[in-house]
C-alpha cells in the first residue's frame, strides 16, 4: 500500500465520519434539511442546531482526536516506548490540573488561556515523565507507566481537594464542575479557533521533527551520532506534545487512549517512519474521536455520555493486549 | 588526510574514573583496534573519540579542531559510530535504518534528493543488504542487524569510522567479510577505522595497529606482532593463553586446562576477572 493510497483513504474516512456525525443527533433531520441548514437556507431552528452545535461538536472532536494521536506518536518515540501516550503518562491529568486550577482561580478570561494553562501543566507532567523514564540511560516501559500512575493519582487528588474546598477558597466550582463534565461539546467559535491555529502549528512542527524523531527511535546516543542535537530535539517535542495535549484537554478534558491506540493502528500500514506516521495519527485520531463522540451521544440517547467513556471502554482492553504483548519483547 | 588525535585524556562516569591518561593519534588510512579486558575502558575511549563523552581531562581534536568546537550535525558528517547495542520496539525496515545515515545531510524540511537515495544504495550493496533492503529491521537475526548498522554508518559517508564491537553476532565468514570490507575502507578509501574488539585474533588480523588498554591506560600501542607478544597477553589477558604465529600474524589460543586447582583459585581471583 503506497503512503499516497493510505492517506486517501484516511481523508475520506475522517470526511465520511464528519458527515455521519453532523446527520446525526437528538432532533432528527433529514440529509437535505442539514444540507440547507448548513448553508443558512432555512429557517433558524435547524440553522442553530447544524451550524451552532454539530458543526463547532464535530470540528472540536477532530481537532482532539487529531491532537491526541499526534501527541501519541510523539511521546511514543520520544520515550522509546510503544505503550505511551498523553493518557497513560500522565500529561493529560497535568493538563487538566492546570486547567482546573486557571478556571477555579477565575483566570480564563480570553480563548487562549485555558489551552495555555493546559500546556504548561503539560508540559511540566511530560518533562517528569522523560526524567524518570530516561534515568540510568535507559528507558524501561514499566518506568513510563508508573510515572503516568503516580502523576494521574497526584493530579486527581488536588483536583477533588479543589472541589471539596472550593467554598473555603472561594473558587468558582460551578465553571470548574461545567468544564470537567463538559465532554466535547463547544459552542465558543473563538475557543475552536485558538484550538485549530495551536494543533495545526503543532502537527506542522511535528512532521519537521519526523527524521530526528526516527533517529531517536535507537536511542539518544545514536541519533547524536547521525547528528542530531538531543537536548534541543527533545525540548522541541516535548513543547509540541504538550501543546498538543494542552489544546485537546482544553476543549474536551481527559480522554484516554485514543493516542496510545491510533499509532498502534497505524504502524502495520505506515511503518515507523514518522514522516508517514505522524499525519496518518492526526487523520486516524480525528476519525476516532468523531465516531467515539457519535457513539457518545447516541449510546444512551437522549443522555449523553461523556465521551472519554467511550474512549476508556474500547482502549482499556486494547491497552491491556498490547502490555501482554510487549512484555514478550522487552523487559520490563 | 584526516587525523583524529586524544591527548591526555581522563573519563568515567559519575564518581568512576575510566580512563586514566590515554594519548592517541590516528590517521586516515589506519586501522586501530582496541583490545582489553572487560572494564578496561575500551567503550569508554571510543565515545570520548566519538564526543559522546565529555572528558574530564584532555581533549580530542579532528584535523586539529576541538571535537567540542564541532556541531553535532558536522561532526556527523565527518565521524560516523557503529554501536554495540541497536535496539527498536518499532518496525523501521533495512533501508529505513540505512537512510538515518543521512540525517546530518538533509535540511529540516528537506526530501531525500538523488545524492541520499545513491547513497543508501551504495552502502546496502557494500554490506550486501540489498537483498534484505525492505525486511523489517527488529526481525533480522543479531548478524544481519549489525551489517545494517554498519550501512547505517557507511551511508553518513564520513571518513571517520568509530566501531563498537562490529562483530560480535557475525559468523565467523561473515566476520572475515566484514572487517576485510572494513579495512579495504581504510586502505582504498583513506577512512579513519577505530574498532574495539574483543577477539583478539579478529583484532590482529584486521588491524594496522593495536592497542592494548588496561584498567584505563594504554598499555601497548604499535603492529599486532609488535603488541601482541606472550608476556603482554600474559599479564593482561591472563597466563591460559598461549601466543603462536599464524599465517604472518600473531594468533592467541587457550591452552588445555592444566593448571592445578589451587593455582587456577588464585587465578580466578584475581582482580582482572
Amino acid at each position: 500500500m503506497t503512503t499516497r493510497f493510505g492517506i486517501a483513504v484516511l481523508v475520506v474516512a475522517l470526511l465520511g465520519s464528519s458527515a455521519a456525525a453532523i446527520l446525526i443527533g437528538a432532533v432528527a433531520l433529514s440529509p437535505g434539511e442539514v444540507w440547507s441548514a448548513l448553508w443558512g437556507g432555512t429557517n433558524d431552528t435547524n440553522g442553530t442546531i447544524v451550524r451552532d452545535l454539530r458543526v463547532p461538536r464535530v470540528v472540536a472532536a477532530a481537532l482532539i482526536g487529531g491532537a491526541l494521536g499526534v501527541a501519541g506518536a510523539l511521546l511514543q518515540g520520544l520515550l522509546r516506548n510503544p505503550l505511551a501516550d498523553p493518557y497513560v503518562t500522565g500529561t493529560s491529568a497535568g493538563a487538566s490540573l492546570a486547567a482546573v486550577l486557571a478556571i477555579a482561580l477565575g483566570g480564563v478570561t480570553l480563548p487562549a488561556v485555558l489551552p495555555l494553562a493546559a500546556f504548561v501543566g503539560a508540559i511540566a507532567a511530560a518533562t517528569v515523565v522523560w526524567r524518570l523514564a530516561s534515568l540510568g540511560g535507559r528507558t524501561t516501559v514499566l518506568t513510563v507507566l508508573l510515572a503516568g500512575v503516580i502523576l494521574s493519582s497526584f493530579a486527581a487528588g488536588i483536583v477533588t481537594l479543589l472541589l471539596v474546598a472550593s467554598d473555603r477558597l472561594a473558587l468558582r466550582l460551578r465553571a470548574v464542575l461545567g468544564w470537567l463534565l463538559g465532554g466535547v461539546s463547544v459552542t465558543d467559535r473563538a475557543e475552536l479557533l485558538t484550538a485549530a491555529v495551536i494543533v495545526g502549528a503543532a502537527t506542522v512542527v511535528a512532521i519537521a521533527l519526523a527524521r530526528r524523531l526516527d533517529a531517536f527511535a535507537f536511542g539518544e546516543e545514536t541519533a547524536a551520532t547521525l547528528g542530531i542535537d538531543v537536548e534541543r530535539t527533545t525540548l522541541a517535542v516535548l513543547g509540541v506534545t504538550a501543546l498538543l495535549t494542552g489544546a485537546a484537554v482544553a476543549l474536551g478534558g481527559v480522554i484516554g487512549f485514543v493516542g496510545l491506540i491510533v499509532p498502534h493502528a497505524l504502524r502495520p500500514f505506515f511503518g515507523a517512519p514518522h514522516a508517514r506516521l505522524v499525519p496518518a495519527c492526526f487523520l486516524l485520531g480525528a476519525t476516532t474521536l468523531v465516531i467515539a463522540d457519535i457513539a457518545a451521544r447516541v449510546v444512551l440517547a437522549p443522555a449523553e455520555l461523556p465521551v472519554g467513556v467511550i474512549t476508556g471502554l474500547v482502549g482499556g482492553p486494547f491497552f491491556l493486549v498490547l502490555l501482554l504483548r510487549e512484555r514478550r519483547r522487552v523487559i520490563v | 588526510m584526516s587525523v583524529l588525535s586524544a591527548t591526555g585524556i581522563v573519563a568515567g562516569y559519575g564518581d568512576r574514573t575510566v580512563l586514566q591518561g590515554i594519548d592517541l593519534s590516528i590517521s586516515g588510512g589506519e586501522v586501530v583496534a582496541v583490545v582489553g579486558p572487560n572494564g578496561a575502558g575500551k567503550s569508554t575511549l571510543l565515545r570520548v573519540l566519538a564526543g559522546l563523552l565529555q572528558p574530564r581531562r584532555g581533549s580530542v581534536s579532528l584535523d586539529g579542531r576541538p571535537l567540542s568546537a564541532f556541531r553535532r550535525i558536522e561532526l556527523a558528517r565527518r565521524i560516523a559510530v557503529v554501536p554495540q547495542v541497536f535496539e527498536t520496539l518499532f518496525p523501521f525496515t533495512v533501508r529505513e535504518v540505512v537512510g538515518l545515515g543521512r540525517t546530518a545531510r538533509i535540511p529540516l524540511f528537506g526530501r531525500v534528493g538523488r545524492a541520499d537515495a545513491a547513497a543508501v544504495d551504495a552502502a546496502l550493496g557494500d554490506l550486501e543488504m540489498a537483498a534484505l533492503a525492505d525486511r523489517r529491521v527488529d526481525e533480522l537475526s543479531g548478524g544481519e542487524r549489525q551489517r545494517a548498522v554498519i550501512a547505517m554508518a557507511l551511508a553518513q559517508e564520513a571518513d571517520v569510522l568509530l566501531l563498537d564491537e562490529p562483530t560480535a553476532h557475525l559468523d565467523p565468514a561473515h566476520q572475515l567479510a566484514t572487517l576485510d570490507f572494513i579495512r579495504s575502507l581504510a586502505a582504498r578509501r583513506g577512512f579513519l577505522v577505530c574498532a574495539v574488539l574483543h577477539d583478539l585474533n579478529l583484532a590482529s588480523t584486521l588491524a594496522t595497529r593495536l592497542v592494548v588498554l588496561s584498567a584505563g591506560r594504554a598499555l601497548r600501542d604499535g603492529a599486532p606482532s609488535d603488541v601482541l607478544r606472550p608476556d603482554l597477553v600474559a599479564s593482561v589477558f591472563g597466563d591460559r593463553l598461549a601466543v603462536i604465529e599464524h599465517a604472518g600474524h600473531p594468533a592467541v589460543l587457550p591452552l588445555p586446562q592444566r593448571l592445578r586447582s589451587s593455582e587456577r583459585d588464585a587465578h580466578a581471583r584475581s582482580p582482572r576477572d
